[in-house]
């Protein structure tokens, strides 16, 4: 319970900061509107204020405080501003019957979610796989992991728009384009620990399955893979984090059907800096409610086996 | 400053007083009373072991000493001053049961440690380690790292530490416990020409009870359930002894009463 | 044309016999061959592929074709790379890491505040700064600022968690034994727990150096000056000129492992007493 405290402590010192940092973010454009609206502004002329730190321009206008935290294109909305707008894309749109209208977050976020889980799903399995074939080969062990371990150290999304377009003009389906990111994101991570997992079990224990005269495929089943499932679990929730990140990249260069990605590249298109916040905040909620819900079953999973404490 | 052994003069020192000592944890599920109604003397040139099972407070009591622990109740002083005061003028040198050298110091820089901390000059550092280390026959070991010695080794330059600076005081919890026995008795041996050369004041914890008769002028056992001292021994073996007086019947009859100590408060129980 | 195809199976075939008998001995060569062997076989097969089955060019160029681009364009991608990893992802990485450690001391003296921040940040760490990139982009402007600015937001985070968690990691007896000495808090920060954090606070750095590497990429599909090799890599995807895209990423992935290796072996001088490093 002292760590609810703590992190809510955290939590509200940070939000605390994000509305400070709103003044100087903000004060440029409220100085312009006050200006037109003929109010008082200090310095009087725009050219004056152009080369003026945001720092000191806040501190000449205190009286224009109030106006920064409800700008209708902010260079930093405040916190409430991005709840609302984040409020209206979602249960707002719910509650009208329009969830999956085109302006709907959900929609986007189902979008985003779908490719995501679909390249997950096929990144572990591969991942699983892999690993499993390193461990029992080798050849697989000498020639295959240094590369993998290796290419940890590539940026991997760099070569995202490229697959995506690749895959578009042999025309893939979107959501299989995006998969495919999301799949070759969340791969690395499930071999690199199923790896370590599979090997985890312990000199002593390995020699006792000998003495029992159990086949390689035995000692896979009841002895490593049981052995690997909290290396698993780790696995899984840096790669479903990575997946999303895939998903998401790749709806940059595919925007056009929509996505978290989509959202946040029309945004900045437009300059709709509050849309680009609310985007980006469902995109976090999804990583966070998918990296949960790894940590659920995790739990469940581990104190069915026993190793939880 | 002179380590030699000094003549004593007057009437022995007291260097640890503790009187009534209590100390309650206050843990999830019930308050456990590590240490209940604990009063001893320690006077200076003792060497007094503690002995007793798990959970009779001879730690805890050697952690209230070094500051380390705070009591909840009673009266400790050390060298006349409280026990924080004491840690503060570097009063005494603590051996943990582990070595605990710094695996990114060479064992001369480890020994140098705690003199860099408090201050001492370049010279007078490499003075005192080499002093140290002669005394604790590691002579020659300053440059290598603490993973490429054995485990007694690495023991005996975690001693050595302690020794570096002029501490009249030495704690040592169980420092031996993780060594096998033909290391130990060796060690013992170590422990009791040093402590003959330097004349400090020892407070040994163990669990061993041929260790406790063999090394203390005094031996105080504990029993747990609460935390309390069950018997002090005085023990009328000679100061200078060879390991072999482990088989006289002297050394046998002060390890029975250390026994019936042990069996008077139920370690032998559950 | 079907005699690369064919060709360059047999290679591989022959290629992987060559490797199971290889991976039974223990020479320290062998460690080096056979997956240098194992990647020359897939640049091989690739080659022999796409000759054989006539593959177009514009959706997976053959290795010679991307060799070829990469000779001949070698100061344009130093140019990009210039931008993109020096001014870039390296300023941003040093910034970032740095303010993660520093924060980590910080806030060393305070447990409260270790135990808000810890989870808070490995739950930052795991969200898609990434898509921080556009805001920071119309913050910072079009140059390297913005882009070293979403590297520094990207690295922050689990630099600070992994410091964090190294000056945790020295232990009790440890810092019981400094507090015998009667140590200044300064003095225990000095002498053990920095040197103790050594091992983790080298972990963030290395995962680190990919964070960054990344983020300055992508950051650059949101806008950049005509140059860098995120820039480069979107503008010439939109033309189809998919030699040159592969071109900027085998220099991704040159400057990536040269980088990650660089921390490696400043982590090895550092951490020589470590478990880990010892062999």
């Amino acid at each position: 319970m002292k760590s609810v405290l703590a992190i809510l402590t955290v939590v509200v010192a940070l939000v605390g900061f994000w509305y400070a940092a709103c003044v100087p973010m903000n004060i440029h454009e409220a100085a312009m509107q006050a200006q037109r609206a003929g109010e008082e502004v200090t310095p009087a002329e725009a050219p004056e204020r152009r080369h003026m730190g945001r720092i000191s321009l806040a501190l000449k206008n205190t009286g224009l405080w109030s106006t920064v935290f409800s700008q209708e294109r902010p260079q930093l909305p405040a916190p409430h501003q991005v709840a609302q707008e984040f409020w209206k894309t979602t249960w707002g749109m719910i509650e009208r019957g329009r969830a999956f209208s085109k302006r709907s977050l959900i929609l986007h976020g189902w979008i985003t979610l779908s490719a995501t889980l679909l390249g997950f799903a096929f990144g572990t399995a591969l991942g699983i796989v892999l690993a499993v074939s390193i461990v029992h080969s080798r050849a697989m062990d000498m020639s295959v992991m240094p590369w993998i371990i290796a290419s940890q150290t590539v940026p991997i999304l760099a070569i995202a728009p490229m697959i995506v377009v690749v895959l578009a003009a042999l025309s893939v389906d979107d959501i299989v384009a995006k998969g495919v990111i999301s799949m070759y994101l969340s791969f690395f991570p499930v071999v690199v620990g199923m790896v370590k997992g599979l090997r985890s079990p312990d000199a002593m224990q390995m020699d006792q399955m000998k003495t029992w005269n159990a086949t390689r495929a035995e000692t896979l089943w009841k002895l490593r893979l049981p052995s690997s499932t909290p290396y698993l679990f780790a696995s899984l929730k840096v790669g479903v984090a990575a997946s999303l990140i895939g998903a998401v990249v790749a709806e940059l260069s595919l925007s056009s059907n929509g996505g978290l990605g989509a959202r946040l590249l029309a945004g900045s298109y437009y300059g709709q800096t509050v849309q680009i916040w609310s985007a980006l905040f469902a995109a976090a909620a999804l990583a966070a409610v998918l990296v949960w819900a790894i940590g659920v079953a995790q739990k469940v999973t581990l104190k069915r086996m026993g190793f939880a404490q | 400053m002179n380590n030699e052994t000094i003549p004593q003069v007057g009437p022995p020192k007291a260097v640890v007083e503790a009187r009534g000592l209590d100390l309650t944890f206050q843990t999830k599920d019930s308050p456990i009373q590590a240490l209940k109604d604990v009063s001893l003397t320690i006077e200076q040139g003792d060497f007094v072991s503690f002995i007793g099972p798990s959970g009779c407070g001879k730690t805890t009591f050697l952690r209230c000493i070094a500051a380390l622990e705070q009591p909840t109740g009673g009266n400790l002083t050390v060298n006349g001053m409280t026990p924080d005061e004491a840690r503060r003028s570097r009063a005494y040198g603590y051996v943990f049961q582990a070595a605990g050298l710094y695996p990114w110091r060479t064992i001369a820089k480890n020994i140098k440690l705690p003199l860099e901390i408090m201050g001492y000059s370049r010279a007078d550092q490499e003075e005192r380690v080499k002093k140290v280390l002669q005394l604790v026959d590691l002579e020659g070991f300053g440059g290598k790292f603490p993973w490429q010695l054995s485990g007694g080794m690495q023991q005996r330059a975690s001693i050595a530490r302690a020794l570096a600076f002029d501490a009249d005081i030495l704690l040592m919890d169980e420092p031996f416990g993780a060594l096998d026995e033909i290391v130990r008795d060796h060690l013992n041996e170590q422990l009791l020409k040093l402590w003959e050369r330097t004349n400090k004041t020892i407070a040994f914890v163990t669990h061993s009870i041929p260790e406790a008769v063999y090394l203390s002028t005094r031996i105080v056992v504990m029993s747990p359930r609460p935390g309390r001292i069950t018997d002090v021994i005085e023990s009328p073996l000679p100061k200078e002894r060879p390991l072999d007086i482990r088989d006289t019947p002297e050394f046998l009859e002060v390890a029975h009463r250390v026994r019936e100590g042990l069996r008077a408060g139920h370690a032998y129980d559950d | 044309m079907m005699a690369w195809v064919f060709g360059s199976l047999l290679f591989w075939a022959a290629a992987w016999a060559l490797n199971v008998r290889l991976s039974r001995l223990s020479a320290p060569w062998v460690r080096f061959f056979v997956p240098a062997l194992f990647g020359m076989t897939v640049i091989i097969v690739w080659e022999g592929m796409v000759r054989g089955f006539g593959v177009n060019p514009v959706l997976l160029p053959a290795p010679s074709a991307i060799a070829a681009t990469f000779v001949g364009e070698i100061p344009t991608l130093w140019g990009d790379l210039v931008q993109t990893f020096f001014k870039g992802a390296l300023s941003g990485y040093v910034i970032g890491c740095t303010a993660g450690v520093l924060t980590a001391i910080a806030v060393d003296r305070s447990p409260f505040l270790q135990r808000g921040l810890l989870p808070v940040g490995n739950f930052v760490a795991a969200l898609p700064i990434v898509g921080m990139a556009p805001i920071l982009v119309m913050w910072f402007g079009f140059g390297w600022q913005s882009k070293a600015a979403v590297v520094v937001v990207m690295v922050f985070f689990p630099m600070l968690v992994n410091a964090v968690e190294g000056l945790r990691a020295s232990e009790t007896m440890q810092r019981d034994l400094m507090h015998t000495y009667a140590a200044t808090p300064g003095q225990g920060l000095r002498k053990l727990r920095l040197p103790a954090a050594m091992p983790f606070i080298f972990n963030g750095l290395k995962i680190c150096t990919t964070l960054a590497l990344i983020g300055a990429i992508v950051a650059e599909f949101f806008g950049s000056p005509i140059k860098g090799m995120g820039f480069r890599i979107s503008t010439e995807v939109g033309r189809l000129a998919l030699d040159m895209v592969w071109a900027e990423i085998v220099v991704a992935a040159i400057v990536g492992s040269a980088f990650y290796g660089a921390v490696a072996l400043a982590e090895r001088v550092i951490t020589f007493w470590h478990p880990s490093q010892r062999g």
